[in-house]
């Protein structure tokens, strides 16, 4: 029986080595800041401000927003300007149809995007967007003008650009296989932003980890639950395991 | 069972706040996670238990391939196991639909095609399936119907009978020891010598397991609901979109082993299963000890059967295995001609043979989840033809070698 374990151990060890990574440039790790209320709160700022002219968030309502520390009034003054209701959803200002003839399709809604980028072997679906709102440049055989690493072709210009200035990826030939790749090396400014390079990317994580918690609002409390459940079974279970041997030391 | 009451309730709370329409079935979903005080917790707990179910029934099943349970008396039981295993398949895939996402969409646009392989009235029997000419509003409609309730009632309904068949046969142990046979040792008061009562001793085991099981449960949906992706999906987290194919679709875990199998059946992959069962003609026409007119029967099948291989398109045959590898399981009693039950007296290489099994099955579901690649279908082909090589030569095979010699009694170290 050992030996069938054993062979069936390495034939798992096979299965999880043989998964290959996809293309595209790797995704770089997003910062964890779900329990930082002042990080996601700016988070929600830069939402509301940059993203929420052209995309919906139809699944999330403003009043929940009270869960990362703010109170109804503040969003009510600072953060609605799509609607007037505190119990709204977040509903993109654009016209759906004028959205379609500028950029070819609609944007998609962000309530849930975090969830849905995740890539076994890449990264989560917030690494992901941490790394796509970083790796805009500027390309003028796109129609918008820009073109991105992490999703080549992407309809969506670099909304974030006045804060991040224009960058250029670098390459450098290498060698692989026989054959010359190109291979990103690193990124050159050209226009400075507003924000230095530092400051963009932690801005960039707190909007990324506001777009994290807004995919799952509860995970928070979820967790929370999860520990003290898992105390009571774990209770449970000494219980339960000694009453089985209990009843059962007479069984021969 | 207690997942299955776990099913149930949950189940009934979500159908609450579900609403099964192609334009609201997503939002609603997000709105039992968001909007429904403990909705998410619901929520998870029914995806998760689908899940668990699975992994669950996988281990029941094994358990009794390994200690011989399906065997005589307890042939009915297997068979009425084997149709809850059936029912649950239908019950997960019309589940998997409703909440609409990209993969609910794409997956069940891939399966109901399926049955359109079937010559003459496959076309027509999808277009029955999906009440449309694509997936749409009324394949959700109906997969909800038949989820909440038509699959739920029968499922119930075998789940007692699987109990009331295994009550008329009593459990079967390790040993494969039969206790209440007429030579089994027995009290004066006519009590089994080897039996317990199923309380307290049963009913405090089985208590234990449940809270070892309820901690497993909980870490998930509480530390880990999607589970990497095998339980939730990611792409799920995307409405459907009939106008938007995902680069790879995948079926969720427990049905990766028989999605490996249909990918494995290509056309080249139909002349390895010709030669099979040209072997197999042969061998029955040639050596099976059978009366001359059966022999004739089997050599003109085999012969129809290839002109058929031959004739309709893999796509079809791929179908074929995948639901004969479901169906296969019906006829295992029948196919174990081994002189004991269980593996503990089996010769040793049948552990190892067992083993091979195991791993070939969780291989074959491993390479269901991975894109497609040519190693990948080489090494699935090979795992679909072992997977029915161990059933369909199990008569053959299980008489082989010394089983060892069966005790009278259950042993028992105590632990």
């Amino acid at each position: 029986m050992k030996k069938a374990l054993l062979i069936l151990i390495a034939a798992l060890a096979f299965a999880v080595s043989a998964q290959a990574s996809e293309g595209g440039i790797p995704w770089d790790k997003a910062p964890n800041k779900q329990n930082d209320t002042a990080a996601l709160q700016h988070g929600a700022k830069l939402f509301v401000n940059y993203c929420l002219n052209c995309h919906s968030a139809s699944y999330m309502r403003f009043n929940r927003l009270k869960d990362i520390g703010l109170t109804e009034q503040q969003i009510k003054d600072n953060l609605l300007f799509t609607t007037e209701k505190v119990g709204e959803t977040m509903k993109a200002a654009i016209d759906p149809r004028q959205a379609k003839d500028w950029f070819g399709g609609n944007p998609p809604d962000l309530s849930v995007i975090a969830r849905s980028r995740s890539a076994e072997g890449k990264g989560t679906g917030a690494d992901y967007l941490y790394t796509y709102l970083r790796t805009y440049y500027p390309d003028d055989t796109k129609a918008t003008g820009w073109n991105n690493l992490a999703f080549p072709n992407v309809a969506m210009p670099h909304v974030l650009w006045q804060l991040q200035g224009q960058r250029v990826p670098v390459f450098e030939k290498v060698e692989e296989h026989g054959e010359e790749v190109q291979s990103f090396k690193g990124w050159k400014q050209i226009t400075p932003g507003t924000l230095s390079s530092e400051a963009y990317d932690e801005a960039i994580g707190d909007l990324v980890n506001y777009l994290q918690w807004m995919a799952e609002p509860a995970q928070s409390i979820r967790v929370q639950v999860g520990v003290w459940v898992m105390l009571f079974l774990l209770v449970l279970v000494t219980f339960t395991w000694r009453l089985n041997a209990a009843f059962w030391k007479d069984v021969k | 069972m207690l997942v299955l009451v776990i099913q149930i309730v949950t189940g009934i709370f979500l159908v609450m706040n579900y609403k099964p329409d192609a334009a609201t079935a997503f939002a609603s979903v997000e709105y039992i996670m968001r909007d429904v005080p403990g909705g998410w917790i619901i929520r998870y707990m029914h995806s998760t238990g689908a899940s668990a179910f699975f992994i669950v029934v996988y281990l029941h099943m094994f358990r009794g391939l390994l200690y011989g349970s399906y065997r005589k008396p307890r042939e009915l039981v297997w068979i009425f196991g084997c149709a809850i295993f059936l029912c649950l398949m239908a019950e997960a895939f019309m589940g998997y639909l409703l909440p609409w996402g990209q993969m609910s969409y794409w997956g069940a646009q891939v399966i109901v095609n399926l049955f359109s392989a079937i010559p003459f009235v496959g076309p027509d029997l999808a277009l029955l399936i999906r009440g449309d000419y694509v997936v749409g509003d009324a394949t959700l409609n109906r997969f909800f119907s038949f989820h909440v309730i038509a699959v739920p009632l029968v499922l119930l309904g075998l789940v007692v009978a699987h109990l009331l068949a295994l009550h008329d046969v009593g459990s079967n142990n390790p040993d494969g020891v039969e206790i209440k046979g007429p030579n089994a040792p027995r009290d004066s008061a006519g009590h089994p010598l080897d039996g317990i009562p199923f309380h307290p001793y049963y009913t405090v085991h089985d208590i234990f397991g449940v809270s070892v099981f309820l901690m497993v449960f909980s870490a998930i949906i509480f530390f880990a609901p999607e589970f990497g992706g095998y339980f939730l999906e990611y792409n799920n987290f995307i409405p459907a979109d009939p106008l938007k194919t995902p680069l790879h679709i995948a079926p969720v875990w427990y049905f990766t082993p028989f999605y490996s199998m249909l990918r494995a059946i290509t056309s080249e992959m139909m002349y390895a299963l010709i030669a099979c069962v040209a072997a197999g003609t042969l061998f029955g026409v040639l050596k099976a000890k059978l009366p001359l007119v059966l022999r004739g029967a089997v050599g003109v099948a085999g012969v129809v059967v290839i002109a058929m291989m031959l004739s309709i398109d893999a796509k079809f045959w791929g179908v074929v295995v995948m639901g004969g590898a479901v169906i296969i399981l019906f006829f295992l009693p029948w196919l174990d001609k081994s002189p004991v039950k269980s593996i503990r007296y089996r010769p040793d290489w049948h552990k190892y043979l067992y083993a091979v099994f195991v791993v070939f099955f969780m291989i074959l579901a491993y390479l269901g989840v991975q894109p497609p690649s040519p190693t990948g279908e080489r090494v699935s082909q090979v795992g679909t033809l072992f997977y029915f090589g161990f059933f369909i030569l199990m008569p053959w095979w299980s008489q082989l070698g010394e089983p060892k010699q069966v005790p009278a009694r259950v042993t028992f170290a105590a632990h």
